[in-house]
């Protein structure tokens, strides 16, 4: 019998091919070799990184050197307006060599909420700079569309809040989104376990992006483990078209021949 | 003479980015990760020799941490 893997089945964002399906942040973990472990644990090819100004306190630990055999995906978290995230996305191409950004324009501090706006306007001009642009948007079908519209490599949708592990709190959205999208969907925020993980594929999602819910699980590297089963096990079963919905039993065994009158 | 370096105004003395990096970063920081710009226009690896330093001049010495 053939092996049904995931890997007949690689996921291509602007033209790179990544055999995970998951993508995970590095922030937050007890230690660094919990980091190191966890991400390879995962699976996950490409891991998330943000841009910060050094700090005279001290250089911590060099993420850079211990994650060098990932693909880094640098991001412009906590930015507020085009401007200062366009710059963070030169830096960032500078110091990471890559022209790949996670684009985060938030428009609240509480929420977390993107900033749809701002996000339109740096995302196309990032594009003209020669980015690739995958920004975190909400999970509204239109925003998503317009990003497309613009450029973007990909579009990542909120499950939920930043950090909330809500899951996905709109799963018609996602669904919609995914359903309509000419361009990757990958949803980015609030997965608090594997199941949110497998039902954001089951949807239709062509990644998942978390951080929080590895790196804050009571064991990360074991939560890593499942985030990469998740991934493919919700990428199949979205592949292999589930059985619709009924409000009644079916058997499944055979009904002739019962032993007994 | 004066600067603004990550928002702190600093005297300094470095002719040029290179030098500024010297005497910003502790000693063996690695320079991987780094990123540099001067008065908001990224400033290549390559040129942190030539690019000189002005009186006044903001510059912006940033790293890749870990992050989401």
């Amino acid at each position: 019998m053939a092996d049904v893997t995931v890997f007949d089945d690689p996921l291509v964002v602007a033209g790179e091919t990544f055999r995970s399906r998951l993508w995970i942040g590095t922030a937050g973990y007890p230690n660094q070799k919990v980091l190191l472990d966890s991400v390879r644990a995962s699976r996950a090819e490409m891991v998330t990184m943000s841009i910060r100004r050094v700090s005279l306190a001290g250089q911590g630990f060099d993420t850079v050197r211990l994650l060098k055999d990932y693909k880094f995906l640098p991001n412009t978290a906590g930015c507020e307006t085009a401007r200062d995230a366009i710059l963070t996305a030169e830096l960032a191409r500078e110091a990471l060599e890559t022209n790949w950004i996670k684009l985060e324009v938030i428009g609240d501090r509480e929420t977390l909420y993107p900033d749809v706006q701002e996000l339109l306007k740096a995302t196309e001009e990032l594009i003209a700079r020669g980015f690739t642009v995958l920004p975190y948007c909400n999970d509204d079908p239109v925003v998503c569309q317009r990003l497309a519209d613009l450029g973007a490599a990909a579009v990542m949708p909120m499950g939920s809040l930043i950090g909330s592990g809500m899951g996905v709190a709109n799963p018609a959205n996602i669904e919609l989104i995914c359903r309509r999208s000419p361009v990757p969907v990958v949803v980015d925020a609030g997965i608090g376990t594997a199941s949110d993980a497998v039902i954001a594929m089951e949807l239709g999602a062509a990644a998942v992006l978390l951080n929080t819910a590895v790196a804050k699980a009571a064991d990360p590297v074991r939560m890593a483990a499942a985030m990469g089963h998740a991934v493919e096990a919700g990428r199949l079963a979205y592949l292999a078209g589930r059985i619709p919905r009924r409000g009644r039993a079916e058997p499944s065994s055979p009904q002739l021949g019962l032993v007994g009158s | 003479m004066e600067l603004t370096v990550n928002g702190e105004v600093r005297i300094s003395q470095a002719a040029n980015v290179a030098e500024l990096l010297k005497e910003e970063l502790e000693e063996g920081h690695s320079q991987r990760g780094i990123a540099v710009a001067l008065n908001g226009q990224v400033v290549p690896r390559a040129e942190w020799q030539n690019a000189r330093i002005s009186k006044g001049d903001r510059v912006e010495i940033v790293r890749a941490l870990p992050g989401g």
